[in-house]
């Protein structure tokens, strides 16, 4: 045998056995959406996972910058379609810090209103899909059950169950009619609470989602601070941070609510911090509904907010505004600004570039589960295969957003 | 500064936080400014690693939120990146910018913050920004095989190529891009309001009209232009028939008339009033 080696059977001694790659997605119903991850395992433990993300890339950031102010709106409806009105409030943000525009008080009211109600649908979907991926069936079904309520509130609003395009530059588009109000007042103190305890009593204290879920991914303070973690991520963690409270927009500091948050940082604090949201957001939509003033919902600023259709009948003026205003689009004067707000993710911040032209020059959006994501390889270190879909249940992504 | 009457998230006052930083920071800050209520820092390019390393262990900015690339291809170092920064402890955001070019890498960050990793190469993605240190600089929104960086300003929105799924080759196969219709980009600015384009027909009232061209008279070249000629007169000889041409009988002859589906009562007389036209088959008199 000069120099000749001859290659031993993979089967014979246990210093042979090397660890294998294997592909995790694109489709795969735990990767909520389009997610190919790389995974290295060691037998079932995972040593390294390189998430590979871009799939659903559709450059909006570029669309954006071709669009006027107005047009490029319903772009962030399509970002992250769970919680479609969220994207829009830091856009509509953006803008209107750029044109230090006032909203009317019952716009802002109207605002922080329908955004708690997609806070309340956005985990919905994403509670139910995280305890699917450890397992169970029921309490998916019954928490959809509450998803096509919230959906057949905002359709009642906008006309559109999905994409509303409902938050506008200087308020909200259309005011809502009182019996919405009242429904949906109704469906918080009676409905929500009811079907949801019971989805919710069949999840948190069962020993098999515990299982899945207790001690999985703990991630410290000092971690999720410095991988740049936000919303129930890093409440889970400990730190009550959260953005409505801290750096309140719109009527959230008329507002009373608490921010829960975790003791240990697992996937199962995420999950719970995600259910007492819940109830803290139906107490925002109740407080809203209670103290909503009578009032314009946008600007009466006809340079930003189009006049109304029965205006443009009777007034020349408000028929020029309404042509200009859809044609030319209000004109933004040059700066920039970063707003973030709070998603039911996390922190989405609009960085928004303007020229002082009709059209943004450059509009960065700041997905939230692109910090999260990156941490997916640290936090599953050590774990065991199944144990990353807990894992990125219990980080809440969805493609539209992270991949733009 | 106005009053501020917008509803967007409100921070920590920016009150002396400029005038701070600019100091405690030195010659790393190029320039400093605070508009729109935002702070943004101008910092040297080699610095930045170290301003930012000062400013999260010194001024209490713990998170690294986002890393936003912008293009001004009017400047000399055309790429503007923006950190922005978020102080959990002070409540308070700033925005810190380093400008550079397509040939001078930017020091990376990810020794401050594991987050800018991903930051980094979303930039360098998108814009085509280096960043020196950075050891997984790979591409990461666009597709595997990718080239050009596409939200440089002067990249196409179309963008170069497209691809489908070919049933001949079983794949999905590459194609430049074949637009139907050219792409549509449409100025809305009002034409008084710096809008630089020439209208429709604009071209033409700057040049002077050339003279009409007398002196060359139309002329028919020959006979063959105009039709003209033996054969043509030939024709015209004959003359036109005094008869319309005979009808032409088909041999199959005339199809009958359709049977009437089915024998309906005639409609009952109108009741009440006389009506005040006549009806469609009468001849009108008045005419």
């Amino acid at each position: 045998m000069s120099g000749l080696q001859l290659e031993t059977s993979p089967t014979t001694g246990d210093e042979e056995i090397t660890n294998y790659t294997i592909n995790f997605g694109p489709q795969h119903p735990a990767a909520h959406g389009v997610l190919r991850m790389v995974m290295e395992l060691d037998g079932e433990i995972i040593e390294r996972i390189d998430p590979h993300v871009g799939l659903l890339h559709r450059g909006t950031e570029k669309l954006i910058e071709y669009k006027t102010y107005l047009q490029a709106l319903p772009y962030f409806d399509r970002l992250d379609y769970c919680s479609p009105l969220a994207m829009e409030h830091s856009y509509v943000l953006a803008i209107e810090k750029l044109l230090n525009l006032e909203v009317p008080l019952r716009g802002q009211y109207l605002r922080v209103m329908f955004a708690e109600l997609t806070r309340i649908c956005n985990h919905m979907l994403n509670m139910g899909s995280h305890v699917m991926d450890v397992g169970a069936m029921t309490p998916n079904l019954w928490m959809f059950e509450l998803r096509e309520d919230c959906l057949n509130f905002f359709e009642r609003a906008s006309g559109a169950r999905m994409h509303s395009a409902w938050f506008r530059p200087g308020g909200v588009h259309q005011d809502v009619p009182l019996k919405l109000l009242t429904d949906i007042a109704d469906w918080c103190d009676n409905r929500l609470p009811e079907l949801f305890g019971d989805a919710m009593s069949l999840v948190t204290d069962n020993r098999i989602f515990k299982q899945r879920n207790v001690d999985i991914a703990v991630v410290s303070q000092e971690d999720a601070i410095a991988w740049g973690f936000s919303g129930p991520m890093i409440r889970a963690a400990g730190i009550p941070w959260d953005l409505r409270k801290s750096q309140p927009y719109d009527v959230y500091d008329r507002m009373e609510f608490d921010i829960p948050v975790g003791t240990n940082s697992d996937c199962y604090d995420r999950f719970m911090v995600r259910m007492q949201e819940v109830y803290q957001s139906a107490r925002i939509i109740k407080q809203c509904v209670a103290e909503m003033p009578e009032g314009p919902v946008a600007s009466t600023d006809r340079k930003i907010v189009p006049p109304k259709r029965g205006e443009m009948k009777q007034s020349m003026e408000a028929l020029i505004h309404h042509f200009k205003l859809y044609t030319e689009g209000f004109h933004v004067p040059a700066g920039e600004v970063y707003v973030a707000t709070e998603s039911p993710k996390g922190e989405f911040g609009v960085y928004l570039v303007s020229d002082g032209s009709n059209k943004p020059y450059r509009c960065k959006i700041r997905p939230t589960a692109f910090s999260h994501l990156q941490a997916m390889d640290f936090m599953c270190k050590g774990h065991m295969l199944p144990d990353a879909t807990a894992i990125l249940g219990a980080i809440d992504v969805v493609f539209g957003e992270c991949d733009r | 500064m106005a009053a501020v009457l917008h509803s967007a998230p409100r921070i920590a006052s920016n009150e002396g936080v400029l005038d701070t930083l600019t100091t405690a920071l030195g010659d790393k800050v190029v320039a400093g400014k605070e508009e729109h209520g935002e702070v943004v820092l101008t910092i040297a390019r080699g610095e930045i690693e170290n301003a930012l390393r000062a400013l999260r262990d010194d001024h209490a900015y713990q998170q690294l939120m986002e890393i936003a690339g912008a293009d001004y291809p009017g400047r000399a170092e055309r790429f503007e990146i923006v950190y922005m920064l978020l102080s959990l402890t002070k409540n308070h955001r700033i925005m810190v910018k380093v400008q550079a070019a397509e040939d001078t890498p930017v020091p990376t960050v990810t020794t401050l913050w594991p987050v800018a990793g991903w930051l980094e190469r979303e930039v360098f993605d998108m814009y085509g920004v280096l960043f020196e240190g950075n050891t997984d600089l790979r591409r990461i929104l666009t597709d595997y095989g990718f080239e050009g960086h596409p939200f440089r300003k002067d990249f196409p929105l179309t963008g170069y190529q497209e691809l489908r799924y070919s049933e001949e080759e079983g794949r999905v196969v590459y194609e430049p891009v074949e637009l139907a219709q050219d792409f549509r980009s449409f100025d809305f600015m009002s034409p008084w309001e710096g809008a630089e384009y020439i209208l429709p027909g604009d071209e033409k009232a700057s040049e002077t009209p050339a003279p009409p061209p007398v002196n060359e008279p139309k002329t028919t070249e020959s006979a063959k232009d105009t039709g003209a000629g033996e054969k043509a007169d030939k024709k015209a000889a004959n003359g036109t028939p005094a008869d319309p041409p005979a009808e032409v009988v088909s041999e199959k002859g005339d199809a009958d008339a359709p049977e009437p589906t089915e024998d309906r009562p005639d409609r009952a007389p109108r009741e009440g009033g006389a009506s005040d036209t006549k009806p469609a088959t009468e001849v009108d008199d008045d005419k």
